[in-house]
């Protein structure tokens, strides 16, 4: 039997204690410990983005990331992108502008654009195009995820 | 059962409250927010952990498996191998599903299932794969289609003898069929040509690059009662499937499709679940198998890579005058390659009189190939519209001319037998020729290049019901899978019917126990196929409304007529009654008389085929022979566009997945027959900033056999793609490419040899 580890760690504002393998990532972990399954697998390799969360702050894959390196920190998922009834901005405009057709992609894309408008508030379509690079979409060709999330940036920029 | 819609009632000047605008999708919410379950979001008390070991040789005789050690190792709760499946004869359909989702006597293809495990942990299981002795006799392999069809090539299946061949009775082969397609005399029209082009092509296999890798939960009974919860495109094709090759009645098996994180072709076929449902039942409890990605890539379908010849014939006036073509189908370990449809299809959409096609299928050792949106036509497409743009240029003719020229119309007889109805193909060339991007001009040094396409689209056996509830709500259930969306678009045209709001029109995915049969969601039948049929259940619904509303008047039945969600007297004749709302019927009378329920199940026929035209502009790095794409038009007939955001994406995705087939992906492999490229790094699909905004046209040329006019659009936006971005490519640089994928390399040979004066 592996030897597993005691971790903490706080997702979505509450706190969890886990016990896991050393070699399993936080999506491991958010998934099939935690039952958060909002975030996706699309390859465990780092290149696609489905599985994409926030972590103290910083945009990374979960797949990338060991679930013991979670311990003491702060995890942001997709189950905690809208408050209470309120939707997240970007989750009202891709559903107005039909930004997802499976939505498989939909969480990663999510998670990382609200972390684009934090950060730059007003993007180009071109530095939108840039900071998605590594959220992969089959089913959209893209077009209506830039869209979604430009149409957003303005609607923050003015409220 | 019954079906009163013998007759669309396709009326042009209906005036449409919901069909043709985009509501928000219902199933939108849950998927924005993370709470959508898609197949490997299900989990079962008990569950376990299932792997599969996999061949690592393209090509090797299985001369035993021992799984004692594996299974001895603690937490391993059972190990399966080709034995725990019942014997089907090899070289039958369902022998030859039961060999590819675990191999038999050989492993054909790196990446072919040999033996699975199902374990407490994923590292018990992984641990028990390495306890797992396969005494492999490896065998020479042969990945090329064309040199698996030269004599003395490493024979696949000892049972294959080349269809439609004379003579070839007693010769093993790896050739599974040659078919022979022709009309009119092509040797003829030769000749009345002033110019031929022709030119071979070939491409690579890609794959359809679902986000979503297959993953399925499985519970099983000791008599084989199966509960199998998975992402697919086909729940009762799976159910039939599994039934055949595990000798279990199909009613013991009930399939629950999970959300779809796509598909585009490549989950019409299970691969896993097989597996998952022997080690459920071997273990006596629920088990989970989820494909890591390189598993996707090696196991399951990536499309046919081909060859291909193509050669046509124009006159001066711009008439064309034959079209012949020789193309040989990679399918993979297994036939399956449905590339049939390549010859029926690569010319259609021009009148022409004579053609003359012969195609080949050929099996080699790698993954059977699956389904993708217009299966084995775009590939083909992209020799036949690059000879198009060829002749257009040698005779001095604008590309879009020359395919209005010889556009088929309605009443052009097709080489696959069926006569056009009122098709689009004219008015979408015409759409094309006007629109913004056409008629601008290119920047200087840029390329620009025009491409066609088409599809039949399909119809199928289709089943759903519809349900009022007592508060006059509605509730669909339907079988078929939601690719991108289908449901919000069969809410619409159900609430158009029915004269309701688009909200209070829900649609449920339903399990294979819960419905008739349902073919596979493919080759853009869903939303036309799903539409007739609830259109016929709400019209069923409708009759039953208005002889309620006729009992509650005391009147006769053709008293009353339903108009925009209301019974109303017919005529002031019949009396003076407050109008009856669908939900006032429903209250009054659900309790007294039973619930409105109405079930369809019919064979759709009278797809409406589709066309579309590409436009794209390109710059092409002279140093690195990199591709930009600097602006994408797709221009489609979608008879009527039920969801116009809808129909929109569909245009968009088909063309961004035409873009990665045309520029970057495809297989690559070792000559020790390996897949060298099983990942997203290597294997690389466009991504957001590899790509422009994708602008679309949607033309509308109605299909009058569907109550709201509309053709499918799934498949013809990635028809014409490749070929598009070659001719742009070839007018940028002076030499058009004839090799997928059009990559760095490959362009840059072909700029020195234009720089040598080998331009075309």
């Amino acid at each position: 039997m592996t030897k597993k580890y005691h971790v903490t760690t706080t997702v979505n504002g509450d706190e969890y204690e886990v016990l896991c393998e050393p070699q399993q990532s936080l999506l491991d972990v958010l998934r099939d410990t935690l039952t958060l399954t909002g975030t996706k697998e699309g390859c465990a390799t780092g290149d696609c983005g489905a599985c994409s969360v926030v972590v103290d702050g910083r945009l990374v894959c979960s797949c990338l990331m060991l679930a013991v390196e979670a311990d003491g920190k702060k995890v942001e998922t997709i189950e905690g992108m809208a408050k209470d009834e309120d939707l997240h901005p970007l989750q009202k405009n891709f559903l107005e502008f039909n930004g997802l057709q499976c939505g498989i992609c939909t969480p990663g894309i999510l998670i990382a654009a609200r972390e684009l408008l934090k950060r730059n508030p007003d993007p180009t379509e071109t530095e939108v195009r840039y900071w998605l690079a590594g959220n992969l979409c089959r089913c959209t060709g893209y077009d209506k995820i830039i869209r979604s999330v430009l149409v957003t940036a303005k609607e923050m920029r003015g409220s | 059962m019954a079906t009163i819609l013998e007759k669309s009632g396709f009326n042009p000047d209906r005036k449409l409250k919901i069909v043709g605008s985009s509501p928000v999708k219902h199933d939108g919410l849950d998927k924005v927010t993370g709470r959508a379950k898609f197949g490997a979001d299900y989990f079962l008390p008990g569950m376990l952990v299932g792997k599969v070991l996999r061949s690592p040789h393209a090509h090797a005789n299985i001369r035993s498996i021992d799984i004692s050690a594996a299974e001895a190792l603690p937490g391993v709760k059972a190990v399966i191998t080709r034995d725990d499946f019942p014997e089907i004869k090899a070289g039958t359909p369902q022998g030859d599903v039961t060999r590819n989702v675990i191999a038999r006597e050989k492993a054909l293809y790196e990446g072919h299932p040999v033996a699975a495990v199902a374990a407490i942990s994923e590292s018990i299981a992984k641990k028990a794969m390495k306890l797992i002795k396969v005494d492999y006799e490896v065998l020479p392999h042969v990945i090329d289609a064309v040199e698996a069809m030269q004599p003395g090539a490493p024979i696949l299946h000892d049972h294959i003898r080349t269809k439609g061949v004379k003579g070839a009775e007693n010769q093993k082969t790896n050739v599974v069929e040659r078919l022979d397609l022709s009309m009119g005399d092509a040797d003829k029209g030769f000749k009345e040509a002033d110019v031929i082009v022709e030119h071979e092509y070939d491409s690579k296999p890609m794959h359809q690059g679902y986000i979503e890798p297959q993953a399925c939960v499985a519970t099983s009974t000791e008599d084989g009662q199966i509960e199998l919860w998975c992402c697919t495109q086909a729940p009762f094709v799976y159910r039939d499937r599994l039934s055949e090759i595990l000798k279990i009645d199909a009613s013991k098996i009930n399939v629950q499709q999970s959300e779809l994180g796509g598909g585009f072709g490549g989950k019409t076929g299970f691969y896993t679940e097989p597996l998952a449902i022997m080690l459920a039942r071997k273990s006596k409890r629920p088990v989970k198998i989820t494909l890591t990605r390189a598993e996707v890539f090696r196991g399951t379908g990536p499309v046919s890579g081909t060859k291909s010849r193509v050669k046509m014939g124009v006159r001066k006036d711009g008439r064309i005058t034959a079209a012949e073509a020789e193309l040989v189908f990679q399918t993979g370990a297994f036939t399956g390659s449905m590339f049939s449809n390549a010859p029926q299809a690569m010319f259609t959409r021009y009148d022409l009189e004579n053609i003359k096609t012969v195609s080949y299928e050929v099996v080699s050792n790698r993954p059977k190939v699956n389904s993708f949106r217009a299966p084995c036509v775009p590939q083909i497409v992209f020799g036949v519209e690059g000879v198009i743009d060829e002749l257009a240029r040698k005779i001095g003719m604008d590309p879009i001319d020359l395919r209005l020229k010889n556009a088929a119309k309605e009443g052009y007889k097709t080489i696959y037998g069926d006569v056009f109805g009122p098709i689009g193909f004219v008015e979408t060339l015409q759409a094309a020729k006007k629109c913004e991007h056409y008629t601008s001009p290119k920047k200087p040094g840029t390329g620009r290049g025009v491409a066609a396409g088409f599809w039949f689209n399909r119809g199928g056996e289709t089943s759903t019901t519809l349900n009022l509830a007592p508060d006059g709500t509605v509730t669909i259930i339907i079988g078929t899978a939601d690719v991108a969306g289908s449901r919000i678009s069969i809410s619409m045209m159900a609430a158009e019917e029915l004269g309701v709001p688009v909200d209070k029109v829900h649609v449920r995915l339903a399990d294979t126990a819960s419905l008739g049969f349902n073919r596979v969601t493919a080759g853009s039948r869903t939303t036309y196929s799903v539409g007739m049929t609830v259109v016929d259940s709400a019209r069923q619904c409708i009759k039953e409304l208005t002889r309620r509303a006729a009992q509650i008047w005391k009147v006769p039945d053709e008293g009353v007529v339903f108009e925009d969600g209301y019974c109303r007297p017919a005529s002031s004749n019949v009396g003076d009654f407050e109008p009856l709302s669908i939900a006032d019927i429903c209250k009054k009378t659900t309790m007294s008389h039973g619930a409105i329920v109405a079930s369809t199940s019919m064979n759709v026929t009278g797809a409406g085929p589709g066309f579309g035209l590409h436009i794209v502009d390109v710059d092409v790095d002279r140093e690195t022979g990199a591709v930009q794409i600097l602006r994408y038009t797709v221009v489609e007939d979608a008879g009527k566009a039920i969801h116009r955001l809808q129909v929109e994406g569909q245009y968009q995705g088909g063309a961004v997945q035409g873009i990665g087939w045309a520029l970057n992906e495809e297989y690559i492999y070792g000559a020790d027959g390996k897949l060298q490229n099983p990942g997203f790094l290597d294997y690389r699909m466009p991504v957001a900033s590899d790509v422009p905004m994708i602008g679309t046209e949607i033309v509308e040329v109605p299909n009058p056999r569907h109550p709201f006019g509309l053709r499918g659009v799934g498949e013809v936006p990635v028809v014409p793609t490749m070929a598009a971005i070659a001719n742009a490519i070839g007018d940028c640089i002076g030499i058009r490419p004839t090799s997928l994928p059009m990559s760095p390399p490959k362009l840059l040979k072909l700029m020195d040899d234009a720089k040598k004066g080998k331009g075309r």
